[in-house]
């Protein structure tokens, strides 16, 4: 694939071509270099946009998610009318209306072991804007394999991070960094853990810029160092990270990772998804908990009861049950907050405690820490399955899911 | 008996594992010249001291626990010895998540 410039494209890529590290040859490289953006969400939003007007020539859109209203603070590509659609169509929609001259792939799947190779060895640079650690390592496996350089960011809350993985011999890959999985409890998604917008859109714009450097044939600024962006103290702090590592089961000089890969969820046991709202604990039998439509009829038949939010006060203040009382989980496993439960049981006589958080997981360690420590036989305690996201879709759609 | 002051900071969602910590100065104390502090005391040493959070998302075992970077004075703690590192007077030490939303 090889093609020279037509005066059209000359003229609209003039104020980039006039530097003197750009000119008629990187532009050039520039339109016959392919791009795999793999995630269309917060990061492959801006990423996408910078490439495809900066006139790369292929870009292939991998995300087999739908738009949802609570992407859209931080997933620009994305319009309220495209909610409910493919994010790689409404990607692609968006990209194309910014320039035609480029070739799409649409992608919408979601990248496994399966399919991984196949699609990677079409693609010249590969750009990781995914959103879970099991996805990473599968890139980061893959591009070793391919031999392609993987331009890597991450963010979560007010944090970003980005670095470019296996793009020659001395660099690393994600797995010569992080060789074991992060245990389950350790990791928080953005959903769980929330984000601000232009973190993202920060890390993604440079995520885009170190793309057109290696397109070009400049070595990017972040192959062997790592950027680590603190957005809510304004502080850039670049360092250097180890080189490749001989014993690296992905890059190293014995590999045990071939081209068959591994399995990525028994690897880092937890499926690769950010929006189904994690993994479902059980800790509760099914006769300690309650269905939200079980409370709203306990509501409805007037009985006395004592209503208890244990999410962290910033949740409760986006939405909540007007007659909840919130005590945060953590706070629950206090003296004082098991001094306030008593409290609220006795001033309220009620015989029902329910606990309720966002999901349906916290209440039950509530509940079992609860029943552990006010060892009361005459009060009743359970929580609500699947939390205020049950109440909202089962009983009151007027409360939001977030 | 005297101190080795160090500065230790958190970050990439790691100060939420020490109450909400990003930075601080510590002078850790030193019996005699040949008692070191290596990194593998410190790490032993923020976890009784200064941990707020469940020591298992901190350490596992005497190690790091996975998913944690540290870096001595803005470079990879793996270039540096690991745990076999000895602190030095002003060393930086930085401990970061690694963070994998999108």
């Amino acid at each position: 694939m090889s093609s020279i410039l037509r005066p059209d494209e000359v003229s609209r890529y003039s104020r980039q071509m006039i530097l003197p590290q750009i000119g008629s040859e990187a532009q050039t490289k520039l339109k016959n270099t392919s791009v795999l953006i793999v995630g269309c969400g917060g990061l492959g939003s801006p990423s996408s946009q910078y490439l495809v007007g900066a006139g790369i020539g292929k870009l292939g859109l991998v995300d087999g998610d739908v738009v949802e209203t609570s992407n859209l603070h931080r997933q620009v590509i994305h319009t309220e009318k495209n909610v409910g659609k493919p994010k790689a169509e409404s990607a692609f929609e968006f990209l194309r209306s910014l320039n035609s001259n480029v070739e799409f792939e649409k992608l919408q799947l979601r990248i496994s072991r399966a399919n991984a190779i196949d699609i990677i060895k079409r693609y010249d640079i590969v750009l990781d804007a995914t959103d879970n650690a099991v996805t990473r390592y599968l890139l980061s496996d893959a591009c070793v394999i391919c031999e392609k350089p993987l331009v890597s960011g991450a963010a979560l809350r007010f944090e970003g991070q980005l670095t470019v993985y296996n793009y020659d011999e001395t660099t690393p890959c994600y797995r010569c960094l992080f060789p074991t999985p992060p245990p389950l409890g350790a990791i928080t998604n953005c959903s769980e853990g929330g984000v601000i917008g232009p973190v993202p859109g920060m890390i993604g714009t440079l995520q885009a810029l170190e793309v057109i450097k290696i397109a070009i044939g400049i070595r990017p600024s972040f192959a062997g160092r790592m950027l680590l962006f603190d957005g809510l103290d304004g502080i850039f702090r670049t360092v250097k990270i180890r080189g490749r590592k001989k014993d690296c089961a992905s890059c190293g000089e014995n590999p045990s990772i071939t081209t068959d890969l591994i399995d990525y969820n028994e690897f880092c046991q937890t499926p690769a998804c950010d929006n189904s709202g994690g993994q479902s604990l059980k800790i509760l039998t099914p006769e300690e908990r309650i269905f939200a439509l079980e409370y709203k009829n306990i509501i409805d038949d007037g009985i006395k009861h004592v209503l208890i939010d244990v999410r962290p006060e910033n949740e409760v203040n986006v939405v909540k049950l007007d007659q909840s009382i919130n005590i945060p989980l953590k706070k629950i496993q206090s003296n004082e907050g098991l001094q306030k439960v008593k409290e609220l049981i006795e001033n309220s006589n009620a015989d029902k405690l329910i606990v309720m958080c966002r999901r349906g997981n916290a209440s039950q360690i509530a509940v079992r820490f609860l029943k552990e420590n006010l060892k009361s036989d005459k009060v009743e305690i359970k929580d609500i399955i699947g939390g205020i996201t049950a109440w909202s879709q089962q009983v009151d759609p007027k409360v939001p899911v977030y | 008996m005297s101190n080795l002051r160090v500065a230790v900071e958190f970050s990439s969602g790691a100060e939420l594992l020490f109450d909400g910590c990003k930075k601080k100065e510590l002078l850790l104390p030193i019996a005699d010249e040949n008692d070191v502090w290596t990194l593998k005391r410190l790490i032993q040493w923020l976890k009784d001291t200064m941990l707020t959070e469940k020591p298992e998302l901190f350490v596992d075992g005497d190690r790091l626990r996975p998913g944690i970077l540290v870096l001595v004075n803005d470079v990879d703690w793996e270039l540096m010895g690991e745990l076999e590192y000895q602190l030095q007077s002003d060393d930086k030490i930085l401990f970061i998540s690694t963070l994998h939303g999108g």
